[in-house]
């Protein structure tokens, strides 16, 4: 019964589950930071200018102080580096049509505030439909990818019948498929349902993720079978099992497929790109890209449009980052 | 359907059977041969038809999506198909057919050469981020959220931010000339825009494998760490004689995963150079290329396949690349 050995696809969703991953990253919050004091080691005072401070890190390790500066010294480089270019973002986004967005040096500051860009944007292009589009396929990739993998998931984990070798196979082919390799035969596919430009055809090929289906029968298997036998002894048939019994097992990781359901769908490029044709159909990042390419020159109005973008997601991260350190952790480590 | 608490149920499912002979047709009617059941803890007898129910919908979606999908890219990739057209079967001419394209090749070497760019630096450089943010200090939640905020963003926002960013104009230029470096048009050389793009991947997968590194450094035992310190190994031998052979398995899976997606790559390049690949389309990578090639109404579904096959072969060959050279570490 072993895991899906297999070459991930950098998605975050992959399938495989470590706890480790979990516990590593996400309790780390809240630990206590003591201050160890003077730290007279085995061999008396190390430094000339008198007894050396040390602190200990949340493990009760110790610390120098020279070495903690200079880790917050690198920290805030690299979160400048990291996030910098955001906020560079949205202080453009908020600069008025009279400020210089080339000055030099630059002001990183508006200097005078205004929301006027974003209103802007929403006369260039629909924007706020675009969003709703987007919503709407990120919103239906969640139920489809939560309803459907757990359903396979449980099947492949739980139910005994001919051909569950089969299906497992099925859905780990799947997996290992790249979906830049298939998109021109996925857009004729759907062009033969006559589904290509419609926010249907944007959903469907991602709606249930073989990724996602492994990654709840990896669940599933983790959870005792004694229970469900007992049930299944009681009369329960395999929906009231699966409903009542193995479900609320596995909301963790129905949680963590919901999360990269919503950010893959929200987030993605390439096929929107392909599939929508009308500019009316389009999903946000399509008309960002739109907005780009029409309008490059306007990077007050191009910013605008990034932040909306960017902003429902980076909320949802502060929110659930716990599920979102999970789902790489499970994605990965067992590889 | 309430046929679960009939005995005949009971074989409903032969490949539970274990070692007792296998019955014949579905095996709904097959006679019982001793126990059914079978090591790995599973639900004996079940219901024939509702298993099938609950995997359903995934295996239509996945089939008609992906496995389908890629079985008529493998067909189309012999034919002469257009996106109007049926076409016909050419045999091999769409392959001959590349061999003489030049996009083709500037295609292939860009997406060679990004993997070349891109993987050491994420093989590397999340490592020594997690080492940064690994010891619990205040704050340090804090640091590795901001860290993976460019993960959560969409390619497209990421894209436009480091057009912004690195326009002639832009706040990395109006820097570069304060410290008296001077312009540097990264948009508008052929290779330094590839190097960009690059450098944009690297930052925005980053935190990603940060992550990754920092749950295969939380197995590391200290205890090492201290034993080599005693012994008076400085930070950068410990580096190297400990945390590397620990997360060694670490490093080769972000390698694969990394090198995967760095020849497959599209949305960066498209969005810095644009839908033609920059000056002359000489920063075109293979996806870009079929994307370019097989789609809209006149798309050349068969020549763009073929180019898609080539992609598969390459990274089906990189993931073989990186698994064996582990293997031979490891001899």
């Amino acid at each position: 019964m072993s895991a899906p050995k297999a070459p991930h696809r950098p998605d975050p969703t992959a399938a495989s589950g470590s706890a480790s991953t979990d516990r590593a990253v996400t309790a780390t919050g809240g630990r206590s930071f003591r201050t160890a004091g003077v730290s007279r080691g085995t061999g008396g005072p190390r430094t000339a200018g008198g007894p050396r401070t040390a602190f200990t890190d949340g493990e009760g390790r110790r610390i120098g102080l020279g070495q903690l500066v200079l880790r917050y010294a690198l920290l805030v480089a690299v979160l400048a580096l990291m996030v910098g270019p955001f906020l560079w973002q949205l202080s453009t986004s908020l600069k008025g049509p009279t400020e210089n967005i080339f000055s030099s040096p630059p002001s990183f500051l508006p200097s005078d505030p205004t929301l006027a860009n974003y209103g802007r944007v929403a006369e260039t292009i629909p924007v706020w439909e675009y969003a709703f589009n987007s919503l709407k396929v990120a919103c239906a990739n969640v139920v489809t990818n939560c309803v459907g993998a757990a359903l396979a998931g449980y099947a492949l984990a739980r139910l005994r019948y001919r051909g569950r070798k089969a299906a497992t196979l099925a859905f780990i082919l799947a997996m290992l498929v790249p979906v830049e390799g298939i998109i021109i035969a996925q857009f004729t596919t759907m062009r033969e349902l006559g589904l290509n430009n419609t926010l249907l055809g944007v959903l469907l090929p991602g709606s249930i993720g073989a990724l996602n289906v492994l990654l709840m029968r990896n669940a599933f298997l983790g959870l005792p079978a004694e229970v469900e036998e007992a049930a299944y002894v009681d009369g329960a048939n395999a929906w009231q099992r699966f409903l009542r019994i193995a479900l609320p097992g596995v909301k963790g990781t129905l949680a963590v497929v919901a999360i990269f359901a919503f950010m893959g769908a929200w987030d993605d490029f390439l096929w929107p790109l392909i599939v929508l044709s009308d500019p009316q159909n389009y999903t946000l990042t399509i008309g960002l890209n739109y907005l780009h390419g029409t309008f490059a020159n306007d990077e007050r109005l191009v910013a605008a449009g990034t932040i909306i973008a960017v902003l429902p997601l980076i909320v949802l991260f502060a929110c659930l980052q716990r599920y979102f350190f999970r789902g790489v952790g499970e994605g990965a480590v067992k590889g | 359907m309430k046929s679960t608490t009939a005995p005949r149920a009971t074989s409903s499912d032969p490949a539970v059977a274990g070692p007792a002979p296998r019955s014949s047709g579905f095996g709904r009617r097959g006679p019982r041969h001793g126990p059914a059941d079978r090591a790995g803890g599973g639900i004996r007898r079940q219901l024939p038809t509702s298993p099938w129910l609950f995997a359903a919908p995934g295996l239509l979606i996945v089939g008609a999506f992906s496995l389908y999908p890629f079985l008529s890219t493998l067909i189309n990739s012999f034919t002469d198909r257009r996106t109007l057209v049926a076409g016909e079967f050419v045999g091999l001419a769409n392959f001959a057919e590349l061999l003489d394209d030049e996009m083709f090749w500037i295609g292939l070497r860009n997406s060679t050469l990004y993997v070349v760019g891109v993987v050491p630096a994420l093989v590397l450089l999340p490592l020594l981020l997690a080492l940064l943010v690994q010891r619990q200090i205040p704050g340090i939640t804090f640091f590795r959220s901001a860290f993976y905020t460019p993960v959560v963003a969409s390619i497209v926002v990421v894209g436009l931010i480091w057009v912004w960013m690195l326009d002639d104009r832009g706040l990395v230029n109006s820097l570069l000339e304060i410290v008296g470096v001077g312009k540097i048009g990264f948009l508008s050389d052929q290779w330094l825009l590839l190097m960009s793009a690059m450098a944009v991947t690297v930052w925005k997968g980053l935190g990603y494998y940060m992550i990754i590194y920092l749950a295969a450094l939380a197995n590391v035992p200290r205890e090492l760490h201290e034993a080599a310190a005693v012994d008076g190994a400085g930070a950068v031998r410990r580096f190297v004689t400990v945390t590397m052979p620990a997360v060694r398995s670490t490093m080769v899976l972000v390698g694969a995963l990394s090198s995967v997606a760095a020849f497959k790559v599209f949305s960066e390049v498209y969005l810095m150079a644009g839908p033609t690949g920059g000056p002359a389309g000489e920063d075109t990578t293979l996806v870009m290329l079929v994307q370019r090639v097989g789609t809209g109404l006149s798309g050349r579904v068969g020549y763009a396949s073929a180019i898609s096959v080539v992609v598969f072969v390459v990274t089906v060959a990189l993931m073989l690349l990186v698994l064996r050279a582990d293997r031979k570490e490891d001899a």
